[in-house]
């Protein structure tokens, strides 16, 4: 392989982004591009870092921003593999970027113990990879459960 | 130091208030917070609305011990500086979240031994009385369990054997599932 995969990894500051963080040895060998909710410019061990406004799903002029914000991280990086621990940017990125033809993961927070996010149930279905961190949430045909972030 | 926090999308007035009464009671003048929305305003500690990630996890390094709501950024943070931490739950019962699952989480990390979980306002000031220096605390790594890691390693190599992605489009979807 002459080069390595490009990854986005996406979460929203607070509990995504600090779940997300701790995946980052599965990334090892790939060039990471981060993007948060948090405002800062460069992530983990310098990593070049995109900050994108938050938005929930009542708030449509604020889902449209957002979704503009995360399709020119998209168009700017082309990446392989997204990853996201949510929420609603990280649906986005999974939607928009499975429709670039990246391939897509799907975690669901561990905060989400007695059903599956709201995010988590739109994005699941679409993404190529689709994890829940609890086994009781685990279901044929998704999510599957691959242990934990903890 | 104590180091208090309620993340910063909703606000936690229960907790503030809470620890505000403690602090003057008990004339601790070394508690700092991180408020975000709360509307409560606190007299006997340093509040912020929010601090920047880089300021957070130093007032976490700084502190002896940790108080917040039971969100898992708060929870993690603690665990992986190695700082004792005790949770108290947001409640949907009086508006503190959508749902109860703060309680759920709080009771999982609870069983692991990660976390302390107070019941109440009351059984927090009790924890809080209770909390000595010398308690034991827990560091976890930085890195997710292996298995999870593993998984998406192995996706992750996967893809790059695959060489670009292709679009599929709905219609072939329709097979694969």
């Amino acid at each position: 392989m002459e080069r390595p995969v490009k990854l986005l990894a996406i979460g929203s500051g607070g509990g995504h982004w600090t779940q997300l963080l701790r995946l980052r040895r599965a990334f090892d060998r790939c060039e990471v591009v981060y993007v948060s909710t948090l405002g800062q410019s460069t992530g983990p061990d310098g990593a070049r870092t995109y900050s994108v406004p938050d938005a929930n799903r009542w708030d449509k002029i604020g889902v449209m921003r957002m979704a503009w914000s995360v399709l020119r991280v998209l168009h700017k990086e082309r990446p392989n593999v997204i990853v996201t621990t949510g929420a609603a940017p990280g649906y986005m990125a999974i939607r928009l970027g499975r429709w670039m033809g990246a391939k897509t993961i799907w975690i669901d927070s561990l905060a989400n113990v007695d059903e599956l996010s709201m995010a988590g149930r739109m994005a699941g279905p679409h993404a190529d990879l689709w994890l829940t961190q609890w086994k009781h949430l685990a279901k044929p045909g998704g999510p599957d459960f691959a242990g934990s972030v903890i | 130091m104590i180091f208090v926090t309620v993340g910063v999308q909703l606000p936690f007035d229960r907790l503030i208030r809470t620890i505000d009464v403690w602090a003057g009671t008990r004339t601790r003048s070394d508690i700092v917070a991180q408020v975000g929305a709360s509307a409560y305003r606190p007299t006997h500690i340093q509040a912020k609305a929010q601090f920047s990630p880089d300021e957070f996890r130093a007032h976490v390094d700084e502190a002896k011990l940790v108080v917040a709501h039971a969100g898992m950024g708060s929870i993690i943070t603690a665990l992986e500086i190695g700082k004792p931490i005790i949770v108290l739950p947001r409640l949907a019962a009086l508006n503190e979240h959508r749902n109860d699952h703060q309680l759920a989480t709080a009771r999982y990390m609870e069983e692991q031994n990660l976390v302390q979980v107070a019941r109440s306002e009351e059984h927090l000031v009790q924890l809080l009385d209770d909390w000595q220096e010398t308690s034991p605390s827990v560091r976890i790594t930085e890195y997710a369990d292996t298995e999870l890691v593993a998984r998406v390693s192995a996706f992750i190599a996967e893809k790059a054997e695959g060489g670009r992605g292709r679009r599929r489009s709905p219609f072939m979807r329709l097979f694969r599932n």
